[in-house]
């Protein structure tokens, strides 16, 4: 039973598609097979995270238009043979994304796929509803910030409400999963505390990935940091997020101060 | 109706009052065997259908001689259904013992006299069982808004009663906006941004610091807004 996941946010720059891309390749990793794919359409970053840039010759507008065929478009991971992606178009922009158009895409990779991720734009515009218009769960990404963690519940209100599992009376599986979290930072209570965010947010937590420059360093060399560097604490964390995802029992590792100080140091990356 | 004069000495007076009451018409026509046939077959269905409902007697689709009129009102009185009255027929053909000729008969739309349904109420009150988010309103002009779970930041509910949540007020809440002072809001935890009522509010600013995070509950007195805590 093939499952569409969205990944989103409300909020930019949280790590919407670095948490598609090493979601999608731990899926893959674990046997399932996986399509990744791209809403943010004429800002597409999806297919550099995933070292695919240079194969990309029809995309997902195309698709949605009839201009080309599904699998014309589909390019597959060169790392993992499970693994897919379906780009964004760069030279468009969101209003060439229609709602029957995204149908019908998603409903044939649904006969292909065990899992479809969509990555969702920022916004909670139409690139974002349609984003999620047929997902059966969803993944939030949130930072442990204000901003971050009132857009994220702007987010959950809208899966609660304009997505066709909503309209129909059925719920979208939601979970949070945090990312960019810094325990030195939240000891000393410059972010937002665990506790907080959820109490807040009042949803299931996924899981919880630590800043980290492997993070950084495996999107500049377009691959998934679940590949790039699996033995580094966000691969790990992401690693154990996807066992969640499949229903696996995993006890929650809250990432501890060690590495704080020099996460201090990190710079700031696309969503 | 009728009018009786009574005797000198007490003289009791007797108001007259009008009621009118809706009646089925029968209105047979010839032959009217057949029609009573047809009458038979409409019974089978609902058996019970006339008890208790007298009938008037429309003649003037047929022409009838009194024997004829005496026979017709056997025939359907024999079915279990009384004649109230008849019309339709000069007063001439009718004789004694027959039901009273009737006038001045209106059509009028018949009412399903079917077992009382209780009438569907406008609800007063709105329960939500989930947590309202941010960027949600929830208008309810009618009444009371019953929130289980939290009010994020961002959201507002706007109540024609009071507001009731059970969990963190983070967001808005304007209680008694059709001019209800009597309205109240209570929170289990109250960090609210703005609170409300009939018009008179008070912003986050200046809800009293100490309360921030405590269960509490805004009402007004007078022209002023008082928040206390819920102990």
């Amino acid at each position: 039973m093939a499952k569409v996941l969205v990944v989103t946010s409300g909020k930019g720059g949280v790590g919407k598609t670095t948490t598609t891309a090493a979601m999608g390749a731990a899926l893959a990793q674990a046997g399932e097979k996986v399509v990744v794919v791209d809403f943010d359409v004429g800002l597409r970053n999806l297919d550099l995270v995933m070292g695919a840039e240079r194969r990309v010759v029809f995309d997902l507008i195309n698709v949605v238009h009839g201009v080309a065929k599904l699998p014309q478009a589909l390019i597959r991971d060169k790392r993992l043979e499970n693994l897919w992606l379906l780009p964004a178009s760069q030279t468009k922009d969101k209003d060439a994304l229609t709602e029957d158009g995204v149908g019908r895409v998603i409903h044939e990779l649904r006969k292909t796929f065990d899992w479809v991720i969509c990555d969702s734009p920022a916004g909670i515009e139409r690139g974002a509803m349609l984003a999620m218009r047929y997902a059966d769960e969803a993944v939030i990404v949130t930072n442990p910030e204000v901003s971050s963690v009132r857009d994220s519940d702007r987010i959950i209100g809208m899966l609660d409400s304009k997505t066709v599992r909503a309209e129909n009376g059925e719920r979208v599986e939601k979970h949070i999963l945090i990312t960019r979290y810094d325990a030195g930072r939240a000891a000393r209570g410059e972010m937002l505390s665990i506790e907080d965010v959820l109490e807040i947010l009042a949803t299931p937590l996924l899981g919880i990935v630590p800043e980290s420059q492997d993070v950084l360093r495996a999107s500049n060399v377009g691959c998934p940091v679940t590949l790039n560097s699996p033995a580094s604490a966000p691969a790990r964390a992401y690693h154990d997020a996807m066992r969640r995802l499949l229903g696996e029992a995993v006890e929650m590792q809250i990432p501890s101060e060690r590495k704080g100080l020099m996460n201090l140091l990190l710079g700031r990356r696309a969503a | 109706m009728v009018m009786s004069a009574s005797a000198e000495t007490v003289r009791p007076v007797i108001r007259l009052r009008g009621r009118s009451y809706v009646a089925f018409v029968f209105s047979p026509v010839v032959p009217i065997a057949d029609w009573l046939g047809e009458l038979d077959a409409m019974l089978a269905g609902s058996p019970g259908f006339f008890v208790g409902k007298p009938i008037v007697l429309d003649l003037s689709a047929v022409d009838l001689s009194p024997l004829a009129i005496t026979h017709l009102i056997k025939s359907i009185e024999s079915r279990n259904i009384r004649v109230l009255g008849l019309e339709g027929v000069e007063q001439g053909r009718l004789s004694l013992g027959m039901p009273p000729l009737l006038s001045g008969g209106r059509q009028c739309a018949v009412q399903e006299i079917e077992p009382e349904k209780p009438s569907l109420q406008q609800p007063t009150s709105l329960l939500l069982d989930q947590p309202v988010r941010s960027g949600q309103s929830i208008v309810f002009p009618d009444g009371d808004v019953t929130v289980l779970g939290a009010v994020s930041s961002g959201a507002e509910i706007v109540a024609g009663g009071s507001i009731h949540v059970y969990g963190a007020l983070r967001g808005r809440a304007m209680a008694g906006i059709n001019g209800n002072s009597a309205a109240r809001i209570y929170c289990q935890k109250i960090e609210a941004e703005l609170v409300a009522i009939d018009g008179y509010y008070q912003t986050a600013e200046q809800i009293d610091a100490g309360l921030r995070g405590k269960a509490a509950q805004a009402r007004l007195e007078g022209h002023s807004m008082k928040i206390v805590a819920l102990s």
